[in-house]
């Protein structure tokens, strides 16, 4: 059964960015789940069944038999391609550089890149958009580390990788700048494939160069491009302006360094920056004592389940960076879970606390409800954020 | 309690790792589950537990009322 109307299922309240549209808590009400109509403009409009409990999202993101499905264009070396065996072997070659222990080791280039970012934000002054200086450097540079681009490659990345992402340019720029970091990827790999750098890419090419095809190589380059910029540049973006709006639990996070783990999960649960997952149904499955059947549609709503009542008796509809540490489902679960997580808990765990605490007097230079959200792309941020010291 | 993992389910994620890093290490060429103590300590029980429900690949299998692997 279909429902007539269609729910934005990445929908935000609104007058709130971070809630949910109160049609998916209604959906999480049901006990029996809900096919509905998602209107979305990279896909064109489908049924599909939402699925918005907390468990529920758990359960069949682990299931075998739901698959990507067509849901993401086919790029050779993206792990978001694969399902099955051959996504686990590809995985395998990269799991090893995403260890928490890596994530630990990179920490001290994490803090220069942070410093550098503070850097350009001061010397850009008053009224400075942290998006440009702060959340979108930091990404891009430690993808840099990532890959092994040369530092004087670095402003030339950074200005594509800019490009590239940007919602604002039009289509044919953004085409021409993603060709333009293709073909630097395959140079990239080139030379990796000549001397591998001490970095994840050089290691996937000494270690597995025999297996992989250049554009294999140079496919997991642009994943690792694609999926550790927007996401980190989203959530830093969107959890400053969260964190500007409650000043209290801003200065929990710049003045006890012993809250920052604990509050990074909460903002990570409350931000929900990938709202949705799409999947489709390879065979039978079940949920609860539900059927979704072969070639059905399944998106997955991290946004409500991250705020599922059931799973805690907490009020987990307010943030609160105190809290004992919620479960959340914003790096997904199961075989495509994040591969790069305890990299971007880093990344914002070193990042937050450095930002207000080089600018303790951090205000918004806009009042907070003017900010310009992406409520509607496939990963949530902020536009622009304006701030004074 | 009783810990055993599957190091063929793991998709080496690390969350154990990250939860309860007394108990629960990653290799480092692949980033697989290792288990540092197979009958942690009672201070050990609570991350133990958490890092069993946030394993994407229920690759941790919890036996509470036991406290030895095997009996020799
Ligand atoms: C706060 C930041 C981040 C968030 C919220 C995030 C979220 C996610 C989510 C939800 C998925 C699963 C997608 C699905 O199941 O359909 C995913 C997959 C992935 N992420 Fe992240 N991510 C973040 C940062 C990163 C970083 C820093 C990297 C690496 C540099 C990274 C690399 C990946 C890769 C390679 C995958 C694909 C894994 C697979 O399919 O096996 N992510 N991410
Ligand atoms: S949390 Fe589970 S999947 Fe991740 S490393 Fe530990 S055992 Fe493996």
């Amino acid at each position: 059964m279909t429902d007539s109307t269609a729910i934005p299922i990445g929908g935000r309240a609104a007058g709130c960015p971070f809630a949910p549209v109160p049609e998916l808590y209604e959906a999480q009400k049901d006990e029996e789940l809900r096919r509905v109509t998602v209107p979305s403009p990279l896909l064109g409009d489908f049924d599909a069944v939402v699925v918005t409990r907390y468990e529920d999202v758990k359960s069949v993101l682990a299931d075998d038999q739901l698959r990507m499905g067509g849901s993401m264009p086919y790029q050779a070396g993206n792990l978001l391609s694969y399902d099955g065996p051959e996504h686990s072997r590809l995985r395998r070659m990269l799991t090893g550089s995403f260890t928490t222990k890596r994530a630990r080791e990179l920490r001290p280039q994490i803090e220069g890149v942070v410093e550098s970012a503070l850097d350009t934000v001061a010397q850009a002054g008053q009224g400075a958009d942290l998006v440009k200086h702060f959340c979108t450097p930091i990404p891009t540079l430690v993808i840099c580390e990532l890959l092994g681009v040369p530092y004087a490659d670095r402003e030339d990345f950074q200005h594509r990788t800019a490009v590239a992402l940007d919602f604002n340019t039009s289509r044919e720029v953004q085409m021409r700048q993603a060709a333009e970091m293709e073909a630097y990827m395959a140079g990239l790999v080139a030379r990796h494939r000549e001397s591998p750098g001490d970095n994840v890419l050089g290691r996937v090419v000494r270690d597995f160069g025999g297996e992989l095809t250049d554009s294999e190589l140079a496919g997991i380059g642009n994943m690792l491009l694609i999926a550790g910029h927007e996401t980190i540049a989203s959530t830093l973006s969107a959890a400053i302006a969260l964190l500007l709006g409650h000043p209290d639990q801003l200065a929990v996070v710049r003045d006890d360094p012993s809250a920052t783990d604990g509050a990074v999960e909460e903002l990570l649960r409350y931000c929900a920056p990938a709202a949705i997952l799409p999947r489709q149904a390879a065979g039978d499955i079940c949920v609860r004592d539900q059927k979704i059947k072969e070639d059905e549609r399944v998106v997955a709503s991290v946004l409500a389940a991250n705020r599922d009542l059931g799973a805690a008796d907490q009020d987990l509809d307010n943030l609160d960076v105190r809290r004992p540490v919620q479960r959340h489902l914003t790096f997904g679960f199961g075989p495509h879970q994040c591969l790069g997580q305890q990299l971007a808990r880093m990344e914002l765990r070193v990042a937050l606390p450095a930002l207000f605490t080089r600018f303790p007097t951090l205000r918004p230079a806009v009042p907070l409800d003017e900010l310009d959200y992406r409520t509607n792309a496939l990963v949530f941020g902020v536009n622009a954020l304006p701030v004074t010291w | 309690m009783r810990i055993e993992v599957d190091e063929s389910r793991c998709f080496a994620v690390g969350n154990c790792a990250l939860i309860a890093p007394a108990v629960f290490d990653q290799r480092d060429e692949d980033g697989t589950v290792t288990l540092l103590d197979a009958t942690p300590p009672e201070r050990e029980h609570e991350p133990v537990r958490a890092a069993t429900l946030r394993c994407p690949a229920s690759a941790i299998a919890l036996h509470e009322n036991e406290t030895r692997a095997h009996d020799e």
